[in-house]
C-alpha cells in the first residue's frame, strides 16, 4: 500500500519532486507557494536522492538555472507565483526556443502588479497564449486537488521530455494552500549520466570524441533557418494538440448547460452542479485538465447537445475566449467569476447560470 | 634566397592552431581580441585534456556565436544570465568543467545580479569577462565600462559622468566577495600579455578542479569597429586610455 | 646575410589583415601584402624571411589563429 499523507498542495509538489527523481530545484520565495522550497529544504533531498535544491537571487536567475540544468538533460524545475512568473517569461521563451524540457509551477495569485496574495486564475492568457515573445506554447496542466499537485509533477516531466518543451503546472493559491489526503508514489531513482547520454543525446554533458559537439541555443540569424525552425515547433505543437488533451466531464451526458471550469474553480462548480440539479437545472461540467492543449474538440461536440456554456474562472474572463472559439458561436457562451483574489461561492455560480444563460 | 623551406618541417613545428578550435572562420572584426581569447581557452582545454568534460556558456553580444568556434559542448544564454546557467550546470554535474564567456554589457550591466550572486555563492566556475568598453554587436552604444569622455553612439559627445555615472570596475567589486578565489585583469594586445592571459586562464581552470570557488578573468580588449580605429591603433589607444582606468594584474589571488 | 632560424606559414584565406602580427614581430619579418585574399583583406606574409627567429609571437597574438610557426632546432644546419 502506498504512503498516505495529509498535506498542503505546495508540500505535495515538493514530496512528489523528490520521489519522482527530480535532479534540481531552483526557486525564489513568493507567497502563496513558498512552502514548496521550504519543504524541500526541510526534507534535504541532496542527502537522499542527490537532488540539488538552490535558493536563487531572483526568479530570473531561477528560470535561467532551470535552462542550464535542462540543457544538461537533467530533470529540473522551478516554482513561483504570478509576479515571479512574469519575471520568468524571458527564460520561458528561451527554453521553448532552445527546445528544453522543464517543469514550472505557478501557484497563481491576484493581479495585476503586486496584486494580492489571495488565489486567482488570471494568468491563463499569460500561460496558454505565450507570455514571452515569439511563437511558442507551454504545455499546461491544471490540477484541481492536492493529489493532482503531486501526480502532475511526474506527468509534467514526462510530457516535457517527450516533446522537449517547458511544461507549466498552472495551480492557484487555493490548491497550493489547502490540505488534503495524498497517496504518494514510491521513490524512483534519478537518471544516471549513462541514461541521459543514451536517451537525450542532445544534452550538453561534455563532448565525447565519437560525437559532434552539442549546442543548446535559440538564436538563428538566418530568417529562412528561423522560419524552418518555427515550422518544426508548430508541427510539434500540432502533435501535442493531437495526442495530449486531457479533461474530465461531470454529468454532461444529459446536460442542457455546461459549466467549463478548471483548478479550484472546478472544485467549487462541482457543488454548484449539485445545487442546480436540486433546482431541476440539468447542468454538467467539463473540466479541462490540460489548458494547452485545450479540449476544444470535446467542447465542440458538447455544443451540439447543450443550450449554453458558462466559463467559470477566477479572472475577468480569459478561458471564456477559448470556449467561444471552440464552440464557434453555435451556442451562447458566458463568463462568470470573482477575481482579484476573491473566490466565487457555489451559489453565486448557480445564480450566474440562471441570470446569464437560462433566464435570458 | 631563403632557406625557409628547409625549416618548415614537422620536427620544427613550434606553434600551430589547436584542434579544440573549430575550422570555422571567426565572425569577429579583424584584430578583435575575442578571437585571441577564444584561442587561449581552446589551448588551455587542450593542454589540460578536458575537452570532453568542459561545457561553455555563451552570452548575448558579439560572442553569441562563440559555440561555433570551440569544439566543446555549449549552451547559449539569455543576455546576462550566463552565470545562472553555469551555476546549474556545475551543481548538477560537479565533475565537469564549466565556464561562462561574457562581455561588459552582459556581465556588468544586464547580468549584474546574476554575476554578483554567482560569485557570492562561490560557484565553482570560471567566468571570462571581455571588457572593451562598448556594446559591439548592437553598433557601439555606451557600455557600463565606457570611459569618461569616451564617445559611443548613445553618448556621441563622450560619456558624461555627471549624467551617466562613472564606468563600473566590476572586477574590483567581485574581488570583495568571499566566494571569489581569483580575480585578475589581463589583456591580449601584445604577445607577452597573451602569454600572461593564458596562464591566468589555466590557473582559473585549475582552481575549478581544486574546488576553490569562482575565478574571474577579465580581459581588457579592443573594439576597433566600435572605437572607429584600425586594429593596431586601437591596441595603442587601449594601452593609453583603458589601462590607467582598468589596471592590469591580479586583483585577488587566494 | 643572416641565416633564418624560423619560418611562418600564414593561412592566407583565413587572414583578415588586421596587422597585429606585424607589430608583435620583434624582427619586422611580417608585412601586409599588396594583394588581397578572397575576403578582400591584405593578408600577412613574410616580407623579410631571413630575419625570422621562430619566436611564435605572431602565431599566439593572431586573433584568427592563421599563423603556423616553425623553428629550426639549435645546431641544425639549414
Amino acid at each position: 500500500m502506498r504512503e498516505l499523507k495529509l498535506m498542503k498542495g505546495n508540500e505535495a509538489v515538493a514530496e512528489a519532486a523528490i520521489r519522482c527523481g527530480v535532479d534540481g530545484y531552483f526557486g525564489y520565495p513568493i507567497t502563496p507557494q513558498s512552502e514548496i522550497m521550504e519543504t524541500l529544504m526541510d526534507l534535504r533531498p541532496w542527502e537522499s536522492t542527490g537532488m540539488v535544491v538552490l535558493q536563487a537571487e531572483s526568479e530570473i536567475a531561477s528560470i535561467n538555472m532551470v535552462y542550464g540544468g535542462a540543457g544538461c538533460g537533467k530533470r529540473v524545475m522551478t516554482t513561483s507565483s504570478s509576479p515571479g512568473v512574469s519575471l520568468m517569461q524571458e527564460g520561458l521563451t528561451y527554453l521553448a526556443g532552445a527546445e528544453l524540457p522543464c517543469v514550472v509551477v505557478n501557484v497563481v495569485r491576484g493581479g495585476p502588479g503586486l496584486g494580492t496574495i489571495q488565489p486567482a486564475q488570471s494568468d491563463y492568457f499569460q500561460t496558454v497564449k505565450g507570455g514571452g515573445h515569439g511563437d511558442y506554447k507551454l504545455i499546461t496542466l491544471a490540477p484541481a486537488s492536492v493529489q493532482e499537485m503531486a501526480d502532475f509533477v511526474e506527468d509534467a516531466f514526462n510530457l516535457a521530455f517527450k516533446y522537449r518543451n517547458p511544461v507549466m503546472i498552472l495551480s492557484d493559491g487555493v490548491i497550493g494552500q489547502m490540505m488534503e489526503k495524498v497517496e504518494l508514489k514510491e521513490f524512483a531513482p534519478r537518471w544516471t549520466m549513462d541514461y541521459i547520454e543514451e536517451n537525450h543525446p542532445w544534452a550538453t554533458t561534455g563532448k565525447k570524441k565519437e560525437r559532434a559537439k552539442n549546442i543548446i541555443t535559440s538564436v538563428q540569424l538566418e530568417a529562412s533557418v528561423q522560419e524552418a525552425f518555427n515550422h518544426k515547433l508548430q508541427a510539434k505543437y500540432r502533435a501535442v494538440e493531437e495526442n495530449e488533451v486531457l479533461f474530465e466531464e461531470v454529468l454532461c451526458d444529459d446536460a442542457e448547460y455546461i459549466i467549463v471550469a478548471y483548478g479550484s474553480s472546478a472544485r467549487i462548480c462541482q457543488k454548484s452542479i449539485e445545487i442546480a440539479r436540486e433546482k431541476g437545472i440539468k447542468v454538467g461540467m467539463l473540466r479541462p485538465i490540460t489548458l494547452y492543449p485545450f479540449p476544444a474538440e470535446q467542447l465542440r461536440k458538447r455544443a451540439e447537445q447543450v443550450k449554453g456554456m458558462l466559463s467559470v474562472e477566477m479572472s475577468a474572463g480569459q478561458m471564456v475566449e477559448d470556449v467561444k472559439l471552440a464552440v464557434e458561436c453555435k451556442i451562447p457562451v458566458e463568463h462568470f467569476g470573482r477575481f482579484g483574489g476573491s473566490v466565487h461561492s457555489p451559489g453565486e455560480v448557480v445564480e450566474a447560470l440562471e441570470q446569464k444563460l437560462i433566464g435570458g | 634566397m631563403s632557406d625557409i623551406n628547409t625549416i618548415i618541417k614537422p620536427e620544427n613545428l613550434t606553434y600551430k592552431r589547436t584542434e579544440v578550435l573549430s575550422d570555422n572562420d571567426l565572425s569577429y572584426c579583424p584584430g578583435c581580441g575575442h578571437g585571441t581569447v577564444h584561442k587561449l581557452i581552446a589551448e588551455v582545454i587542450e593542454e589540460m585534456d578536458i575537452q570532453d568534460t568542459t561545457i561553455g556558456i555563451a552570452p548575448v553580444g558579439c560572442s553569441v556565436l562563440a559555440y561555433n568556434y570551440l569544439e566543446i559542448d555549449w549552451q547559449q544564454a539569455a543576455h546576462g544570465r550566463a552565470p545562472a546557467l553555469a551555476t546549474a550546470v556545475k551543481r548538477l554535474m560537479p565533475e565537469k568543467n564549466v565556464f561562462s564567456y561574457q562581455g561588459d554589457g552582459d556581465l556588468a550591466a544586464i547580468g549584474t545580479a546574476e554575476t554578483i550572486h554567482a560569485c557570492n555563492r562561490g560557484e565553482n566556475i570560471v567566468m571570462i569577462f571581455i571588457n572593451n568598453g562598448i556594446y559591439g554587436m548592437t553598433g557601439g552604444q555606451m557600455a557600463p565600462t565606457t570611459l569618461p569622455g569616451m564617445p559611443a553612439s548613445t553618448c556621441p559627445a563622450g560619456r558624461d559622468v555627471s549624467h551617466d555615472g562613472e564606468p563600473i570596475k566590476i572586477s574590483e567589486i567581485l574581488a570583495q566577495l568571499p566566494g571569489t578565489c581569483y580575480v585578475t585583469r589581463q589583456s591580449v594586445h601584445t604577445a607577452a600579455n597573451v602569454r600572461k592571459t593564458k596562464k591566468a586562464l589555466r590557473k582559473a581552470f585549475e582552481n575549478q578542479k581544486a574546488n576553490k570557488g569562482t575565478s574571474l578573468v577579465e580581459v581588457v580588449s579592443n573594439c576597433n569597429s566600435g572605437w572607429k580605429m584600425t586594429p593596431v591603433k586601437s591596441n595603442e589607444w587601449m594601452e593609453e586610455n583603458m589601462f590607467p582606468y582598468y589596471p592590469l594584474g591580479d586583483i585577488k589571488n587566494k | 646575410m643572416a641565416k633564418a632560424k624560423g619560418a611562418i606559414v600564414v593561412d592566407k584565406a583565413r587572414c583578415k589583415g588586421c596587422g597585429v602580427c606585424t607589430t608583435a614581430c620583434p624582427t619586422k619579418v611580417i608585412e601586409l601584402a599588396a594583394e588581397v585574399n578572397g575576403k578582400g583583406y591584405h593578408y600577412a606574409y613574410m616580407a623579410n624571411p631571413d630575419a625570422c627567429i621562430g619566436c611564435s609571437n605572431c602565431g599566439i597574438i593572431c586573433p584568427d589563429t592563421c599563423i603556423t610557426v616553425y623553428r629550426a632546432k639549435a645546431g641544425a644546419t639549414a
